[in-house]
């Protein structure tokens, strides 16, 4: 498998990987700015931009790229993550193109009109207020804001309520004019496709697209934490929720994959693989405590968290929770994890790795994100650097990381329910 | 260069063995990828509950991966993770179902233990309460969230309490606490069978050799008890235009759903309901209902409509998250866009757009693994016939402006909904 990796005049990446399994192609473009580089009182604005992309340009006008894709039966969405914006496209091969011309025309000529903008304005208040819905939603944005106080990752992506209500069409304007630029881009094209004739309609859409110097985003390091915090959220309800996070590492560094072990023996694989046999399913779920474990880091360009999720059954506290969390990383500080633990670390990795290349979007999403992250080998050598592991670096991050002077604990303390404000109808009430 | 040809499952591709008790395997091979897909199903779902104690049929799918008579919890599930392979169960209104996958290498324990499972579980009291304390904090906590109340709300208005699709296949909070492991051991008993099973694989291996270790694991299994189908009222949709409020303190946003009882999958219009409600609520930024409560009127950040008919007739609805002073609105809205798919022809150009959308997805739909084998077992599931694939195109442009202004009438009322909203 040879990737053709190349730059364009305007500084546009491109790496394209053909894939014949299907007759389908994915192509993703991805701009290098997400929520953490958005300054206080601007919360939110790459998700809000990104949201506006799809309002439509004068060769595009609203809905109608919606359509063109649905009839060809394609798929197309975009996401905003902490630390990058992608928009994909993935279409039978044989109409590949209108993703191309898509993207290439809203990469300078989005409208930003400015009652499209009020109007989304609500769409986004509207999602984040779904969001809130959830008392999760409450718990892990204290957790982020506790463990970042400088950084941006210390805001969810949506935002924050106050800069949604405030931010002004000409905010999210200036935002798209300066980092949605060639030289800021990454095409990622995976699929049915000969890679030479791809990077023609590539140069062709997007080789006239001005040259601009790429912009330099906004970062501030986040200082070390001086010492365990802890954040309490109420809210009303019946389920308790208990997080542990620890600050760790950025994804392309060594010791995140020694990490992403630690995590596989406390709680599993993931990627479609169960936990139950992991270490924490046998101590939360076999002795009823816990509904629900789960764990995990994100890929992440600077150092973020790995953090584990505790649904508490009824009758347990938060701390009986903890102590059963804290004992089981104590002794892989003090023990390590066996050989066998190890071992099959490796193998669900492995497995989870062939699922996820069935499809030619989870392969060009993987690449796209590899190349934000600034490692562009970071998904092809990943299993490579997982089996380097070793039984030692395992004790030794566990040691380095899952430390208390690290640790952010949250506790979401439901308040329960206000039977005056709870009712369901049982009777039913006719209106017409 | 020269690209590959690419062809639909069909006859041609899937290979189609009943074994001698009644189990049908299909195999269609993708040598493309190195896992290995499994789907299947057997008539176990949750209408074969005791209607006061729902929750019988997916507790007991549940309980096979919680041991057998040669491996117990931790044996069994280690069997599956030791080699990064999963195998899930999951209860449906009519099936259970399975689903699973593995490296080509490890197909055959894949098989082995799914054979294990369906064949020899054991109920043991404290696999099912912990299963039963597990159901019961998720529902507590479902009981706070706004868009599962109000999806509740209107199954339990559309369905009547002497009807399986009244009640949450999952069980709810109460009839839980009344199942048994003895309820478990004899609904296993009663309603696991090869007869009426299906088991469809896709990937890496021949469907000699895939076909040969299902045999192995599965052929000699024989139910000779009696399996009844239970019988059910008649459906009859809403009369009135009806609206129940769930009220759940400290939520910022309500849910509304409004709905009717949409098609089977068996029923003759069901193709032209499908493309009804994808002009409604689908197509492009969710049809109709996205264009006006989103686009025009900036609501909601999701509002949409869903067809959920299968072997029986589920619910044809329009759901919208909205802030509460927006939720008559949003109703008002929602109920305009149904009357107009109820009163007037949708546009040739509608039409047109959906049927190309219908037909343009498959080799989307038939990109994974999981999609081909998920797309044969409905093929067997609803009596299609394997060469479904081959006449869809022909069969979605057979579809006329009339057919789908019949159907929607036939199903939909503006004026005769239910209404469910809660936040």
């Amino acid at each position: 498998m040879t990737d053709l990796v190349t730059q364009l005049s305007n500084g546009l990446q491109v790496i394209l990987r053909e894939v014949h399994s299907a007759p389908v192609i994915s192509f993703w473009l991805a701009y290098d700015i997400g929520s953490r580089n958005e300054r206080t009182g601007q919360t939110g604005i790459s998700h809000w931009v990104e949201h506006m992309m799809f309002k439509g340009t004068q060769k595009f006008p609203a809905g109608v790229l919606d359509r063109e894709i649905d009839r060809a039966g394609g798929q197309w969405n975009a996401f905003t993550s902490t630390d990058y914006t992608m928009y994909y496209a993935t279409l039978p091969a044989n109409r590949i193109q209108i993703a191309l011309e898509a993207e290439a025309d809203r990469m300078i000529n989005a409208e930003f009109d400015p009652a499209e903008t009020e109007s989304e304005r609500t769409v986004i208040i509207s999602e984040r207020q779904g969001s809130e819905n959830s008392p999760t939603f409450w718990l892990n944005e204290a957790v982020r804001a506790s463990a970042f106080r400088v950084h941006g990752y210390h805001h969810t992506i949506i935002g924050d309520m106050a800069d949604l209500e405030s931010m002004t069409r000409d905010d999210l304007y200036a935002h798209y004019k300066m980092y949605y630029t060639a030289s800021n881009a990454l095409i990622v094209a995976v699929g049915a496709f000969d890679a030479q004739e791809m990077l023609q309609q590539i140069e062709a859409e997007f080789g006239h697209l001005p040259t601009q110097v790429k912009p330099t985003p906004f970062v501030r390091p986040e200082p070390e934490q001086q010492g365990e915090c802890r954040v309490t959220v109420e809210r009303s309800g019946m389920t308790a929720f208990l997080s542990i996070a620890h600050h760790v590492p950025e994804s392309t560094h060594d010791d995140w994959f020694k990490l992403e072990i630690i995590d596989s023996v406390l709680t599993g694989a993931g990627g479609g693989v169960d936990n139950r046999t992991s270490r924490l399913y046998k101590a939360l779920m076999k002795t009823g405590i816990a509904a629900s474990i789960d764990g995990g880091m994100s890929e992440s360009i600077d150092p973020y968290l790995y953090e584990l999720t505790v649904t508490l059954n009824d009758g347990y506290t938060h701390a009986n929770a903890e102590e059963i969390i804290l004992a089981e990383i104590a002794d892989i500080q003090r023990n390590g994890i066996t050989q066998y633990e190890l071992d099959k670390a490796k193998k669900q990795a492995r497995a989870a790795f062939a699922y996820s290349t069935e499809s030619v979007t989870n392969q060009a999403f993987w690449i796209a994100q590899s190349a934000m992250l600034g490692d562009l080998t970071w998904y092809d050598t990943f299993l490579e650097r997982l089996n380097a592991v070793t039984l030692d670096d395992v004790q030794e991050a566990a040691q380095k990381y899952l430390i208390p002077r690290r640790r952010i604990t949250g506790l979401l303390v439901p308040t329960g329910i206000d039977e005056s404000e709870y009712y369901e109808d049982e009777a039913e009430e006719v209106l017409v | 260069m020269t690209l590959p040809r690419y062809a639909l499952p069909s006859t041609e591709t899937i290979h189609e063995t009943v074994l001698q008790n009644g189990i049908t395997v299909l195999v269609y091979e993708n040598p493309a990828v190195e896992s290995v897909v499994l789907y299947g199903s057997l008539l176990a779902g949750s209408i074969y509950d005791p209607l006061d104690r729902n929750g019988i049929a997916s507790l007991t799918a549940d309980a096979l991966l919680r041991g057998t008579t040669t491996r117990d919890f931790e044996t069994l599930n280690s069997a599956l993770e030791d080699i990064g392979a999963e195998l899930d169960t999951s209860t449906g209104k009519h099936r259970m179902t399975f689903s699973g996958r593995a490296l080509v290498e490890d197909f055959t324990v894949l098989i082995d233990v799914l054979a294990d499972a369906l064949q020899n579980p054991i109920f043991v009291e404290n696999e099912l309460a912990e299963e039963r304390l597990k159901r019961t904090t998720e529902l507590n906590f479902a009981h706070q969230d706004t868009r599962y109340m109000a999806t509740r709300g209107l199954r339990k208005a559309l369905y009547p309490a002497t009807h399986a699709y009244h009640y949450s296949t999952y069980g709810s909070v109460d009839s839980l606490q009344h199942i048994t492991t003895s309820d478990l051991r004899r609904f296993h008993s009663q309603y696991y069978r090869p007869d009426g099973m299906t088991i469809v694989v896709v990937g890496a291996v021949s469907a000699q050799i895939a076909t040969a270790i299902i045999a192995d694991a599965l052929g000699d299994w024989q139910n000779s008890n009696q399996s009844d189908l239970p019988i059910f009222p008649d459906l009859s949709p809403p009369q009135d235009l009806i609206r129940l409020d769930t009220s759940i303190a400290g939520k910022i946003q309500a849910d509304i759903i409004i709905g009717t009882i949409g098609p089977s999958r068996f029923a003759d219009d069901y193709i032209a309901t499908q493309l009804a409600n994808s002009i409604l609520g689908e197509f492009g930024m969710m049809g109709r209902i996205g264009n006006v409560i989103r686009e025009q009127l900036g609501l909601a950040y999701y509002a949409y409509s869903r067809l959920d008919g299968g072997e029986g007739a589920g619910a044809w609805s329009v759901t919208a998250g909205v802030a509460p002073e927006n939720v008559d609105l949003t109703i008002e809205k929602a109920r305009d866009e149904i009357r107009r798919l109820t009163t007037e022809h949708v546009s040739a150009e509608d039409l047109d757009d959906n049927q190309a959308y219908f037909t343009g997805r498959l080799p989307l739909r038939l990109e994974s693994n999981y999609g081909l084998a998920s797309t044969i077992h409905a093929m067997i599931q609803y009596n299609l016939g394997l060469d479904y694939l081959v006449g869809y195109r022909e069969q979605i442009f057979s579809i006329t402006r009339d057919d789908i202004l019949n159907a929607a009438q036939h199903y939909f009322d503006a004026d005769k909904l239910i209404i469910s909203v809660a936040g």
